[in-house]
């Protein structure tokens, strides 16, 4: 190999994704093989090419492993109490509409505790994106059943396999009314970086679900091995479709996982709509909250 | 001046920078390289992980996968610029 070929040392680029970290707060309680991390690089890697002004990005978690993310992220964030990082969201978009409001929670966090949020949020088509990391179980808590756990499955909470239901989480997001559907894994790291992008440039209410391993609580009681066995299985089960019917894309554990974008559409956000009835109603009288906080901020 | 062509073709388009402290020894970044160029050592960092190492420098292609499929932070890939002939 010829030396000169070689770069060097000073020329080495430093960790894309330190300066997007608080890194005094590294290293993170995620277990090993956890894929919230992996989530997370992408999420870095969407803004970095996304060009968004950073000062003007929030990111609002509940509780759980995910909404640790809030805590890590060197931007402006919030971690809110359980289940209400949606409405916390809700309020900052309103309160300043310039800001774009992510939302990074977990399944508990988002469709068990915070579920009501979640559909209203949706109905409402609030401009927010909501990324959402289902491992398909309380993890922080010790594996307790959650509503996205597959039936058959077993949690601390059922010993014996679990019989309820599981929410569908992409036909529950459409159905209420999302504007961006999509499903990723934690092993599609570039769609997922691209889905993420195109989320955070959407106008309203917008859904990624992506599915992670949790090797410590979830894998380890299904005898499914550790995060890596996992991530094998996303990469030999995953079918992708875009635009699939989201009816069909119900998670059956371990079935076939159908991941891609589902839904892309347009429809007025909160905001537009509030601003377009009342300008009908009363007219001229009538000052958009944006162009009030300009008057207040003058 | 074909002979050099030659040789810059075989030479790594790219590297990567393992930060061992760091890795929780998931196995990820081994798994899902497309050249398949990293291996986990036999050497332990100092929570008691096997960390990676870069065993076939010559194929990495600097594509990031591993940066991006990393839940610790603990490796990124980078493209290399070929460094001018004077310096």
């Amino acid at each position: 190999m010829p030396e000169e070929l070689y770069e060097i040392e000073a020329n080495i680029p430093a960790n894309p994704i330190e300066e997007y970290l608080r890194m005094d707060r590294m290293p993170h309680i995620w277990c090993p093989g956890c894929g919230i991390g992996t989530t997370v690089n992408c999420f870095v890697r969407a803004l970095q090419t996304s060009g968004l002004d950073l000062d003007k990005v929030a990111v609002v978690s509940g509780i759980g492993c995910t909404g640790r993310v809030a805590g890590y992220m060197n931007l402006d964030s919030f971690h809110t109490t359980h289940g209400r990082a949606i409405p916390f969201a809700t309020g900052l978009k309103l309160a300043n509409p310039e800001l774009k409001v992510v939302v990074y929670s977990g399944d508990g966090d988002l469709t068990a505790i915070g579920g009501n949020h979640f559909i209203h949020a949706a109905r409402r088509n609030m401009d927010i994106t909501v990324i959402l990391i289902n491992n398909m179980i309380y993890g922080m808590t010790g594996g307790q059943v959650a509503p996205t756990t597959p039936v058959g499955a077993t949690a601390s909470t059922t010993p014996h396999g679990n019989f309820e239901e599981t929410f569908n989480l992409p036909f529950l997001a459409e159905s209420c009314g999302a504007v961006y559907v999509a499903r990723w894994t934690a092993h599609h790291v570039r769609h997922l970086t691209k889905s993420i992008k195109e989320a955070l440039a959407k106008k309203g209410f917008s859904f990624i679900e992506i599915l992670a391993p949790c090797p410590t609580l979830y894998s380890r009681r299904n005898k499914l091995g550790d995060g890596l066995d996992q991530m094998e299985f996303y990469r030999d089960h995953s079918q992708i479709k875009n635009g699939a019917d989201t009816k069909s894309v119900a998670i059956d554990f371990q079935g076939d996982i159908v991941v891609g974008k589902f839904v892309d559409k347009e429809r007025p956000t909160y905001l537009e709509a509030m601003n377009n009835h009342y300008q009908k109603k009363y007219g001229d009288r009538y000052v958009p909250s944006e162009e009030m906080r300009k008057v207040f901020h003058a | 001046m074909a002979e050099v062509a030659e040789q810059t073709k075989k030479a790594a388009k790219g590297s990567v920078v393992i930060s061992a402290e760091r890795c929780k020894g998931c196995g990820f970044c081994v798994e899902f390289c497309p050249p398949e160029v990293l291996e986990l050592a036999s050497e332990y960092n100092s929570k008691g992980y096997h960390t990676p190492i870069l065993v076939k420098r010559e194929l990495c292609t600097g594509c990031d996968i591993c940066g991006m499929v990393c839940p610790d932070f603990a490796i990124y890939g980078y493209i290399m610029k070929k460094k001018s002939k004077e310096a």
